[in-house]
């Protein structure tokens, strides 16, 4: 059994910032905090500095739910030949031109 | 000494309060507990160093005789710099710093809230621009007296010290001298008396809510405003200064 790596600081938080309003929030990165108000405020403090933002989520890490690397066979690849998928097939409207 | 000095007076004392306060934050770089604490700091030395570069520029322009913004930074001496004690003294611990600097903030959010209105047009511009960074400063350090204050008990006993050790130097913060009485005749200026109430009951009520003790009134430090500091603000210009005395001028 290998031994467990402790993370020794705070809980981790995963960062969500939304660089404008009604764009989605993209994930920035992750910042530690003893509590949901010190996270907030380091997340402000680690992301924010450079105007990235207008509005910051932030979410216990261990409350993501990742998908299985082992899975990923049979998660992605079968759209991988699925082109029909993409709408490039068709032909723009003249005029049309952020379709 | 005319008006137009008294206000450049006026303005060097909110720009070595800054300037000082910055430099003093800005020596936790690399040093603080965690990286986000770390760059919690270092942010708030930028937000004061930007109010101290500001300030001069705006004392530079009333005193009109060329100098620059980094002349008041950099080539004035000790008895020149005006700011308060509590800016100067040492970082010592992580509870010792947020002490003092929750001890600040609060004065400066109050001071700075009615500076808001000056009949100066450039410092109330000023001003309303360092609310904003002096209200998250203030968010920020109380969060840490609570949590520091509600915490271990290792945690509670430093900073209680810490409020003990600093109390002495939060007097100083609203004495009234002949500038401020000027200056607030002039409509430019604050009366820091009346702002002294405020700060007092939220010191009161966060100390209360953390489960610390509120350090009696005894005897309270002085001289800052007057230009005597403690030993530690000699350091702090020696190791500010240093390049600039050395080779005058130096560009980057």
């Amino acid at each position: 059994m290998t031994e467990e790596i402790k993370d020794t600081q705070w809980p981790l938080w995963e960062v969500f910032i939304q660089s404008n309003p009604g764009l989605p929030y993209k994930h920035a990165g992750s910042v530690h905090g003893s509590d949901k108000e010190i996270a907030m405020q380091n997340a402000r403090d680690t992301y924010t500095r450079r105007n990235e933002g207008t509005s910051i989520w932030i979410v216990p890490s261990n409350a993501i739910v990742a998908s299985n690397p082992s899975d990923s066979d049979m998660f992605f690849e079968p759209s991988n030949d699925k082109i029909y998928r993409h709408p490039t097939f068709y032909v723009m409207p003249e005029g049309a031109l952020n379709i | 000494m005319d008006t137009q000095q008294q206000i450049l007076q006026y303005i060097l004392r909110l720009g070595d309060n800054a300037l000082i306060s910055g430099h003093r934050l800005g020596e936790w770089c690399s040093n603080a507990p965690i990286l986000e604490e770390d760059l919690a700091l270092t942010n708030f030395a930028l937000d004061y160093i930007g109010r101290a570069e500001n300030l001069y520029q705006y004392a530079s322009k009333l005193e009109n005789k060329g100098h620059n913004e980094d002349f008041f930074a950099y080539r004035r001496s000790e008895r020149d710099f005006q700011n308060h004690l509590l800016v100067e003294l040492p970082n010592n611990n992580f509870a010792d710093t947020m002490a003092r600097l929750w001890f600040f903030s609060l004065y400066e959010y109050y001071f700075y809230t009615e500076l808001c209105n000056s009949h100066d047009e450039t410092l109330a511009a000023i001003a309303q621009k360092a609310i904003k960074e002096i209200k998250y400063h203030l968010k920020h350090t109380k969060e840490w007296v609570l949590r520091l204050g509600d915490g271990t008990s290792e945690s509670h006993y430093k900073m209680q010290k810490a409020i003990n050790d600093y109390w002495m130097y939060t007097g100083e913060l609203f004495e009234m001298d002949t500038f401020d009485h000027e200056m607030l005749n002039l409509g430019i200026g604050i009366n820091p008396q009346n702002i002294y109430s405020l700060w007092l009951k939220d010191v009161r009520d966060t100390l209360n809510e953390a489960q610390l003790q509120i350090p009696e009134d005894n005897y309270m430090q002085t001289g800052g405003k007057k230009g005597i500091h403690t030993e530690f603000l000699g350091f702090i210009l020696a190791d500010m200064q240093y390049l600039q005395r050395a080779y005058p001028d130096a560009q980057w």
